[in-house]
This record gives C-alpha cells, structure tokens and sequence, in this order.
C-alpha cells in the first residue's frame, strides 16, 4: 500500500476530512501557503498592505475608567475593531487574497454568520477585483439586512441558503459544494480558524499579527507582559490570533470565552469547549469538539453574537484546552450586554457583541487580580456598525419606534 | 466478498445496477417499497444513506432527503434495524452503508462496525474519509471482512489515484464529473476517458456515478464500467411520481 500521512493534527484533532473531489485543490492551497510561509516578502507585503489599507498596527489603549471602576488589575484593550471593515476578519482576508493573487485564481467564495466575514471577503474581492459570491443562511439574510445591502454594493453576490438550519453550518456547507464544482478559478476564503487543514493553521498565521503586535506593545509602554489575556471564541480566530502572541510565555494566562447564550442549562447556548452538550466528532472537513446529539447530528446553537454561533471549535483551541494552555469560560447574553453597556460609559468605545464576551470575562475576575497586574482584552471587533442587533439586544424603545416609523414612511 | 460476487454476476450481465436510498425519507415504509421495486428491477447492490445533518457531498435532492429524514426523527438505531431487515428479505441484493464519517465516528467505530457486519450489509462509502484519515477504520473494516469503498475523482492524479487504487478493496466509485450529487452529467468522450484512466490504475470493478438519469447514460458506461450507479434521480421520482415509477424507470434501464 502507498503510505499516505495523514496531516494537519493538533494532538487528535484537526486533519482533513474532505470529499476526494477537492484533494487536489487542497494540496494547490497547501503548497502555496507553505510557500509563502516560508517567504519573508510575502509577510513584508501583507505588513505594508495591512498598514496602508487597515490602519495596523491596531492601538492597545489602557482602560483607565474601567480599571478605576473595577479596583483590581489594569485593563488593557487591543483594538482590532480599528480594522477596515471594523473587525479582525480583515486579517484572515487581506492574507487569504493576497495567496489568491499569487494562485493566480479570479474568483472567491466565502461563507458568513452575521456577514461580518462576507463584507470582509467582499471588500477584499472589491479590492483586489475578483469575482465574489457569498453564501449565507437563509435566516441570517433576513436578521442581518445592513451587511447584505453593503456586500451587493460592494459587488459581491449574496446567496441565501435554504437548507438545513438555514445558518452559518449550512452556509459552509454549500461554499464546499460551489468550490467541489469551480476549483479551477475559485479560492473558498474560509472565515475562521477551524475546517480542514490548512484553514486551522493559515488562518491562524494571518491573525497571530493581533498577537505579535501585543506583545510587542505591552512590552514597549507597560515594560511587561500581561498577566491574563482574554478573547471570545467562535470559530476561534481571533483567540488564537492574539493568543499565539503569548504562547511561549508561560506566566500569561490565556483565556477563552465562549457564548453561554441564555445559560448552559437551556440547551441554547454555542459552548463547544465546556458544557457537556459537545462530544468530540467529525464536521465540516476537521476532527474537534461540537455541538451534537448521541447519535452525530449536529445541534441547533444560540448565540446573541452571531458571530459566536457555531457548532464547531478551532481543532488548535480543542488541542490547547485539553493541554491546559488556554483556559476556557462561557458567558451569558445577560452580562454580556452589561458588560458592553459599561464599556461604552465608562470608555467611550463599543465592543461588538462577540467580543462583548471577552469583556464579560475579565470583568468577572479582574477585581480579584492585585493592581500592578495587567490583564489584556482583545476587542475582535466594533459594535457600533451592527446598530440594529446591539439596539436589539439592548431593546431600546426609542430605536424601536424609529424603526416603526422608516416602516410605515416606506410603506406610503 | 464484492469483488467475487461483482465479477460472477458480470459474466452474464453487461453492466449492474447500483441505487442509492436516503433511509427515513420519506418513511422507512417507503423505503421499503422502494427496494421492493429495486429487487424486482433486478438490481444488484442498493446504497443505504444514514442521514447526516451535514452531507457536504450531496447535491440539492439528496441533501434535502436528508435533513427531512433527521426532521422525521430518524435514528441509526433505527437505520441498522432496517438494514438488518432488508439484508434479510432481499437476499439476491447486497447492500452498502454510506454516510459521513461523524456517524461512524460518534456511534462509537468500534460499536458501529459489528451492528453493520451483524445486520448483513457488505460495505461502507463514506465521502469525507479519505484513505489518510481512515487508518484505524480500515483495520477495522478488514477485522471484520466487510469492505471501505474508495473514489475516483477526475480532479485526481495519476499518482493519487494509484495511492488510492493500493487502499481500494471490493470495488471502486468513480465520479464522472466535479461538483456534487445529482447534477447532469454528459456522458461523452470526456467521461470515457475518465473512465479508462481509472481503468489503468486498478483491476477492481468500476461503478460509475454522480448525474446518472436515463438509459443512454446506462448504455454509455455499458463496456466501460461494470456498475451504473443512480442516486438522485431515484428521490427525484419517488417525490415527484411515487414509488412504483421506480420500479418502471429502472426496468427500462437495461
């Protein structure tokens, strides 16, 4: 028999779990990645290209209000929602776009949530002028209006996908289906750092900017490194981003904070890495922990944050959960709203829901940590431009009634 | 084993037939009736779907099959009971598992490969495991004699599809074309030529698949392959003319 290796594995998750139609593609992807890997002019360009069209380096601001209002550790916030586009997704998509340019292929194809990733990808594809088609479930197309009207302004196209669950599994899906189809001129830009080998791995390398540049700056204006460092988990791309900064250094904590939804207890919550409701299995092309009846069916999840809504985990999350690297908690949409609503009196900045989780973490342990301790929060992303699901969460009357009134104008 | 009885039953048959079922849709009780017709149709090997919320490599007809299936409640459980049942009352058909490998993986590997060998199927087609990702599965499948088919994809290289050929055992499924099930196919030059690069790299018996629908297509692969297979076009029918207008398309195959 011809040994074939299996690859991609972080202890025993990860791998590639693919339909043999798209083998070939995959070892395309592979040995482009690998190549610019090992390319310092690839990462210079992606650098520079990052700096003049996303305003990286992203800040780290100290949270001065917040640290007075809490008594214990100094709060540190990265700023990735000062992305184009307001989130660290632009990382993972500028990376992706510029291997698709070296690939030589014209089209890309990408999943979303929320639709957070789809103007990414959008807005990549616009730049780099590739043709663009996103898919999206059905349900999300009609919670998440202001991210479709700009991803078909900014030329791309919008499928709503009807099967399933009509949600972002379902979306994933059926990019694998069009990219089973159109592999010769089409990049799948997948969103997060889960999914066959090499997503886990190049989507993590194109986010560990987050972490290098941290580091970096702690080092530079606070003279050490935190001693916590908090990040929400979806798919898990912006935790391992900011955590791969720190991994060699073992006197930082990192912590992960998945969404709880309306509480472990309910069944309705995207806790992949500590409730009982997740058993290790196979989807979407990896080996990792998800959310799953006994018999392998994967469940419904619920999120406030769309963008935590997932069933899957990062296989490189799963690994360092059971090596006792990274710490994981939950929160739920409760205090995670509170914690959003503090930030944004006592600091004048607006978390995106998502990373609202982060902050609901910290904040729960900060007071107990002694004041010459630091503790890091990575701010995934800007909540300001999802206006109509944060005055949702916050069911604010007065918008409500705005809203009722655009309604009734249009409908005359 | 496949491979033998394959070969025997080719030496008087042109090409065989091999369908393809999504178990729970619409009802097992229709399931039932549908191999019914397959046996009297004279098919030889039947592709019995556990459903999966997530069937990456299936088309519109079939994907949809399967979430109704799982939103009727179906469980494997119930699957293997059917299989066993079927295994029994249709002996002159062997029939395969296929589904995605996080049902194999979360029944238990070990657990799911002895209810498959007591119920009486033959086989396993699991899309989303390819030969790297199936080491253990494999040794299990040899433990117990029953057999993993592998695929033939026209994206594949000489090379991978040798690697592959060295893995296969029983027979192999061929795809015709890129994309997923049930799509049309155009059987023509392209496909034959597929089919005779497959040829070269492995002596097992061919079953050709993905976008078989009609009789021409049937004839097509007649001399090139040894098993037609039909899969969406089947649900396509059942849902559309009911079950009995299976029986009468695939008589008129052959």
């Amino acid at each position: 028999m011809t040994e074939m290796k299996k690859q991609g594995y972080f202890g025993p998750f990860g791998g590639m779990f693919i339909p043999e139609i798209l083998r070939t593609t995959f070892d395309e992807l592979i040995e482009h990645y690998q190549k610019a890997r090992q390319d310092p002019s690839f990462w210079a360009e992606y650098e520079s290209l990052m700096s003049s069209y996303s305003c990286r380096p992203t800040p780290i601001t100290f949270a001065g209000n917040l640290t007075e209002y809490f008594k214990g550790a100094k709060i540190f916030i990265k700023r990735e929602d000062l992305n184009h586009t307001g989130a660290h997704k632009a990382n993972n998509v500028i990376g992706q776009g510029l291997l698709v340019k070296r690939m030589g292929k014209t089209r890309v194809i990408a999943e979303t949530g929320a639709g957070q990733h789809g103007v990414a990808t959008a807005t990549m594809a616009a730049k780099f002028g590739l043709k663009c088609r996103i898919y999206m479930g059905a349900e999300d197309v009609e919670r998440q209006r202001p991210n479709v009207f700009w991803m078909e302004k900014l030329g791309a196209e919008v499928v709503a996908v009807t099967d399933g669950t009509q949600t972002l599994k379902d979306a994933i899906n059926e990019a694998f289906r069009d990219w089973a189809t159109n592999m010769d001129d089409t990049h799948y830009v997948l969103g997060t750092a889960s999914g066959p080998h090499p997503y886990p791995e190049m989507v993590s390398w194109f986010q560990s900017i987050i972490g290098k540049e941290a580091r970096a700056q702690m080092l530079k204006n606070e003279s050490k490194l935190p001693e916590r460092v908090f990040a929400c988990v979806g798919g898990g791309s912006n935790a391992m981003g900011i955590f791969s900064g720190f991994f060699d250094d073992k006197s930082v904590e990192l912590v992960g904070v998945e969404a709880g939804g309306k509480g472990l207890e309910t069944g309705q919550h995207s806790v992949r890495l500590t409730s009982s409701d997740a058993r290790i299995g196979v989807g979407h092309g990896y080996k990792s922990y998800f959310l799953q009846d006994e018999d392998g069916q994967m469940r419904d999840t619920y999120s406030i944050a769309a963008g935590l809504d997932y069933v899957g985990v990062s296989p490189i999350l799963a690994h360092l959960r059971d090596s006792g690297r990274v710490r994981f908690e939950s929160a739920v949409d409760k205090e995670v709203i509170e914690a959003l609503e503090l930030t944004i009196k006592k600091e004048g900045i607006i978390p995106a829901l998502e990373s609202s989780h982060a902050f609901a973490g910290a904040f729960r342990e900060v007071s107990g940590m002694k004041k010459d301790e630091i503790v890091l929060i990575n701010m995934s992303g800007r909540g300001d431009k999802d206006i109509f699901t944060i005055a949702e969460a916050f069911q604010d009357k007065k918008w409500k009634e705005y809203i009722i009134q655009k309604g009734e104008k249009y409908h005359a | 084993m496949l491979e033998e009885s394959i070969r025997q039953q080719r030496q008087s048959k042109p090409i065989l037939l091999m369908t393809h079922l999504v178990l729970g849709f619409p009802s097992f009780e229709e399931n039932m009736k549908a191999i019914d017709a397959m046996s009297d149709a004279g098919v030889e090997l039947v592709e019995l779907q556990i459903p999966f919320t997530e069937p990456v490599a299936d088309g519109p007809v079939i994907l949809k099959a399967n979430s109704d299936s799982i939103k009727n409640g179906t469980k494997v459980k119930e699957c293997f009971a059917f299989a066993s049942e079927v295994a029994q009352k249709f002996p002159g058909i062997q029939f395969l598992l296929m589904t995605y490998y996080n049902i194999v993986f979360t029944n238990g590997q070990g657990d799911f490969i002895s209810k498959a060998k007591k119920s009486g199927v033959k086989g396993f087609i699991i899309p989303d495991l390819p030969p790297e990702e199936g080491e253990s599965w494999l040794k299990d499948c040899e433990d117990h004699r029953l057999e993993n088919i592998f695929i033939f994809t026209p994206m594949n290289t000489s090379e991978r599809l040798k690697a592959i050929a060295s893995y296969a055992k029983g027979f192999v499924y061929c795809v015709g074309r890129r994309g997923v099930t049930g799509s049309k196919t155009s059987f023509d030059e392209n496909i034959a030529k597929q089919i005779s690069r497959y040829r070269s790299v492995t002596r097992l018996p061919l079953a050709v698949g993905f976008g078989v629908r009609e009789k021409a297509d049937v004839e097509f692969l007649r001399d090139k392959a040894d098993i037609a297979v039909i899969g969406s076009k089947l649900i396509d029918l059942q849902i559309n003319e009911g079950t009995s207008a299976i029986r009468d398309f695939l008589r008129t195959l052959r």
